[in-house]
């Protein structure tokens, strides 16, 4: 353990510091080449650079690979393979807006390497129970995965700094679900998830200096869903984003069907202080935030606390659960 | 408490989560088939029964979740 003490600050600092110190020059960068998109929440609506995808990544990249020089796993270059596939999917959505089926599919293209690589388990670990082992269904499980992870997180990218803010909870919560599960280089492996998203919420809180796209969004989501596979903490890693699982689950049982969220209704509008209410189009999809809202107009901050308290709840079930699957009955 | 209704439905699904997670593993771990005439893998038909048995089990997580949704949130998402 106290071997794996240096490895876990290095690689923690350089995916913060990579992130902190990039992001300001890709802001320039994105300016300069007007990729800036308009803000609806804000009452000028105000322009913001997207995507926040390449330092995101850039942080990742170099993180992992430091790792990789002190424990040279076969699952961190899964994680580094995935992630970088999922971004390029994301690359592809900023770049042109596609079909609702596009990064579902992109994202299970993603998979390949954890596949090809060998880097996940036959079997599945279930709190208090023990394993299970469905040879037929664990190829399809990992396929399934990271497009719904990746998604998942992508889906919540919907106000100022709630994607990265959620992506620090959720990283946190699996991260010591690891330590938990005694799986302590993947657990170090996962601390770039929680430092990249913590510098990128440093400029991503409200008001927003940047967004993070689908290349962001995906890229976080996705490395979420591989350390989950090669952790062995799939389930425990499911109730870490509840919330987001929520939003999608509603979103989904609403429109019945898979869609670009840039192709439907809003499912919020303002009131005259630029507070977000829920909108009375009736065919307008029920999300997460248009539940929390439900009873009242709220700023977009206090909505993003509220998403990141469900968050910090979900956590705690996520340590609780972590638990239960050490503890066999 | 404003959205306490939103903590409820994730209590909820944690718990149909873990009890799901119970069921299944009690049930698909007792499953145990002997060779059929003697030329193909029992594990084969065994993990198809087991999968069959997952995949119901997920189906029906889900449109007991969406009941639940909607005994949770009628108000909300009535139109």
């Amino acid at each position: 353990m106290p071997d794996q003490i240096i490895p876990a600050i290095l690689v923690s600092a350089i995916a913060f510091f990579s992130v902190y110190i990039s992001i300001p020059f890709l802001i320039k960068v994105l300016e300069r080449k007007n990729l800036t998109v308009r803000d609806y929440n804000k009452l000028n609506g105000q322009m913001v650079p997207r995507p926040g995808g390449p330092s995101i990544i850039m942080g990742i990249i170099a993180s992992e690979l430091v790792l990789y020089v002190f424990f040279p796993k076969v699952e961190i270059i899964a994680i580094l393979a995935t992630t970088s596939i999922a971004f390029l999917v994301g690359v592809l959505d900023d770049r042109k807006t596609r079909g609702g089926w596009f990064k579902p599919l992109g994202l299970a293209v993603a998979t390949i390497p954890i596949i090809l690589l060998g880097a996940y388990q036959p079997t599945l670990s279930f709190p208090i129970i023990g394993h299970a082992t469905i040879p037929l269904l664990s190829i399809p499980i990992i396929i399934f995965i990271i497009p719904i992870t990746g998604n998942t997180v992508n889906s919540i990218d919907v106000l100022n700094g709630v994607a990265s803010g959620f992506m620090v909870i959720a990283g946190c919560a699996i991260t010591l679900s690891l330590f938990i599960t005694q799986n302590y280089e993947i657990a170090i492996a996962s601390l770039p998830l929680i430092f990249v998203s913590l510098a990128f919420y440093k400029y991503h809180k409200f008001p927003s200096r940047i967004f993070p796209g689908d290349s962001g969004a995906l890229t976080l989501g996705a490395m979420y869903g591989v350390i989950a596979i090669v952790g062995h903490v799939e389930i425990i890693a499911a109730v870490a984003i509840l919330p987001a699982v929520v939003n999608s689950f509603l979103f989904l049982s609403s429109m019945k069907r898979i869609v670009e969220h840039r192709q439907i209704k809003n499912p919020v509008t303002h009131t005259e202080d630029y507070k977000l209410a829920a909108t009375n189009e009736k065919d307008a999809p029920i999300t997460l935030v248009r539940l929390i809202v439900a009873k009242g107009p709220m700023t977009e901050k206090e909505i993003g606390f509220f998403i990141f308290k469900l968050a910090i709840f979900s956590a705690f079930l996520t340590i609780i659960t972590a638990f239960m699957t050490v503890v066999k009955i | 408490m404003k959205g306490s209704q939103i903590f409820l439905f994730i209590f909820i699904m944690w718990i149909l989560i873990i009890a799901g997670c119970v069921l299944l593993v009690t049930i698909s771990e007792s499953i145990k088939i002997q060779g059929y005439l003697t030329l193909e893998p029992p594990l084969f038909y065994s993990s198809i029964v087991k999968a069959i048995i997952a995949i119901t089990f997920v189906a029906i997580w889900v449109y007991v979740l969406s009941k639940i949704k909607n005994w949770i949130f009628r108000r909300q998402i009535k139109h």
